[in-house]
């Protein structure tokens, strides 16, 4: 339900945000809230509660592209390595673990410096997107080719293959549909590791480029100890990542439960 | 057995020296500016130096000849010079290392101390007030960026090191807490209960043992935690370790710090997981 409204103010932040995001008002710069901007304005003068709508629209439409981005890559990966097994299956055991003993903000901040850094905004989302996304694949790829190498010795898997099915039909037709609520899961669990990995990053100044607002950039108004003091609502975005990072906590067990 | 288990690891480490090293190569090989040598724009160099500089740059277009250099010169330590500083990224690593490992060796031992104490006191005493508070305020630290932990941190006057503590204690708390509690209804357990022990002797003599390796296992990948949590922790608080330099590095795109940091971690972690991986096989072994 909380989520539900989250993603609708989000997503239609272009008809809920009293302006845009990029509107600078130079005669009110860092304003308290007031009537006409409800939760201030930044040094700029651009409307906190606008850039707080749009900035939720980027960052909750990144991480689930990013989150199904990585479990297709797992899929593939761990799903492929499962069924052919031997020399395959331990590349990619060591790929993976590689991967993981790798600490993941060093990997994406190693990736994303070798890209430019002054690109457009939108490009910079995409960037974002995409790092995320192919650098995260290594956690569930691990989880699928456990549930893959569980499920090829099953009963149906035995009968499908006895039927003449093999190599891209098994996996299609027989493997994907059981692996549904594995992969379901998985894709929940990577949402909110992506939205805190964003948030790193652009608070680190990584992440989304300006004027376009995502979480992180927004969080980046946290470094100024003595303006969070005076003005508390600062807090805004903090609050309400929070808020959706724990409804998607408590949305996996729930899901893991149903399922 | 265990000899073996050292072996394996061993040779795990190897691999990952090497496969690491030709990924970080390639890395660089790829980076922007790559074949591009600021030297060539001197003017105060003769014509016989320039064409040694692009003899040296027509040699490194050789790939095989590039990977083996790479890997050669990791072998001596050379990690090459930081193109931002303009110093041997292997004497900023040496500045920089103790300060880091300092950090986020307290933040470790902060995070277990805090996530054991309350998984085993969860689990000793069964109060559903006591969990609930438990699992609210490891879930707190759950959903909140580390950069933002660590500026509340830095705000409220403690050391950087308790940022790193409230990062990861959340994580091993949960594992901790699921781990305790199904050791605590192992069957050896109940009959120690049965016979009368109590609170903490049965958390520390009869639930804590069988639970060694799997815990042994979390502490190896604590540490790749620990290391990640570092990089914001001490970009915001302005704590000169490796954090702070890769953060720096990534921001002046200066890729050899970032390349040699980022295998040197891959490194370190390895050998964390590698030295609980050996643990575990010890005790198992001792445990037979």
């Amino acid at each position: 339900m909380i989520l539900s409204v989250i993603f609708v103010s989000a997503f239609g932040a272009g008809a809920f945000a009293p302006r845009a995001y990029g509107t600078q008002y130079r005669n009110f710069p860092s304003a308290p809230p007031s009537r006409d901007f409800l939760l201030g304005t930044d040094d700029l003068g651009r409307d906190r509660l606008s850039r707080l709508l749009y900035g939720s629209r980027v960052s909750l439409l990144l991480a689930p592209a990013a989150a199904l981005l990585a479990t297709a890559v797992a899929t593939t990966a761990g799903a492929s390595a499962a069924l052919l097994g031997g020399w395959s299956e331990r590349a990619c055991a060591t790929a993976t673990d590689l991967s993981l003993s790798l600490p993941w903000l060093f990997a994406l901040m190693t990736v994303r410096a070798m890209l430019p850094l002054d690109v457009a905004p939108g490009l910079s989302i995409t960037i974002t997107f995409l790092l995320l996304g192919l650098l995260g694949w290594a956690a569930p790829a691990r989880v699928v080719r456990a549930a893959v190498t569980s499920m090829r010795r099953s009963e149906f898997m035995l009968q499908a293959r006895a039927s003449g099915c093999s190599g891209f039909r098994l996996l299609i037709v027989h493997l994907l549909p059981n692996l549904r609520p594995v992969l379901f899961t998985q894709f929940l669990i990577a949402i909110p590791v992506f939205i805190l990995s964003e948030a790193n990053l652009g608070l680190l100044g990584l992440g989304v480029a300006e004027p376009i607002p995502s979480w992180g950039s927004l969080l980046r108004d946290l470094e100024n100890f003595s303006e969070l003091r005076v003005n508390p609502w600062l807090l805004a975005p903090a609050v309400l990542l929070a808020v959706v990072v724990t409804c998607f906590q408590l949305l996996v067990p729930s899901k893991e439960s149903a399922a | 057995m265990w000899l073996r288990a050292i072996a394996r690891q061993v040779c795990g480490l190897v691999l990952t020296v090497v496969l690491g090293g030709l990924a970080a190569a390639t890395l660089v090989r790829l980076a922007p500016g790559f074949d591009v040598d600021e030297r060539e724009l001197d003017p105060r160099l003769s014509e016989a130096s320039l064409q040694s500089i692009r003899i040296e740059r027509v040699q490194e277009r050789n790939l095989a000849w590039f990977y083996w250099n790479y890997l050669r010169r990791l072998t001596h330590g050379d990690l090459g010079v930081s193109h931002s500083l303009r110093r041997p990224v292997a004497e900023l690593l040496l500045e920089r290392g103790p300060v880091t490992l300092r950090l986020a060796g307290w933040g470790l031992l902060g995070g277990w101390v805090l996530a054991l104490s309350l998984a085993m006191a969860t689990t000793a005493w069964k109060q559903g007030a006591l969990d609930f508070l438990s699992v609210s305020f490891a879930s707190m630290f759950l959903c909140l960026p580390a950069a933002v932990i660590g500026l509340l941190v830095l705000f409220s006057g403690v050391a950087p090191a308790w940022a790193i503590a409230l990062i990861v204690f959340p994580k091993i708390f949960g594992y901790a807490r699921t781990l305790l509690g199904k050791a605590y209804h192992a069957p050896h357990v109940l009959q120690a209960r049965a016979k009368g022990v109590r609170g903490v002797s049965i958390l520390m003599r009869h639930v804590l043992p069988g639970t060694v390796p799997e815990l042994l296992a979390l502490a190896g990948v604590s540490v790749t935690m620990a290391f990640s949590a570092a990089i914001p922790i001490e970009a915001v608080g302005d704590v000169p370790g490796i954090g702070q330099l890769a953060w720096q590095a990534a921001l002046g795109r200066d890729l050899p710090v970032l390349v040699s940091l980022t295998l040197l971690l891959m490194l370190l972690t390895r050998s964390a997981n590698a030295a609980a991986d050996v643990a575990i096989s010890a005790v198992q072994a001792g445990q037979l």
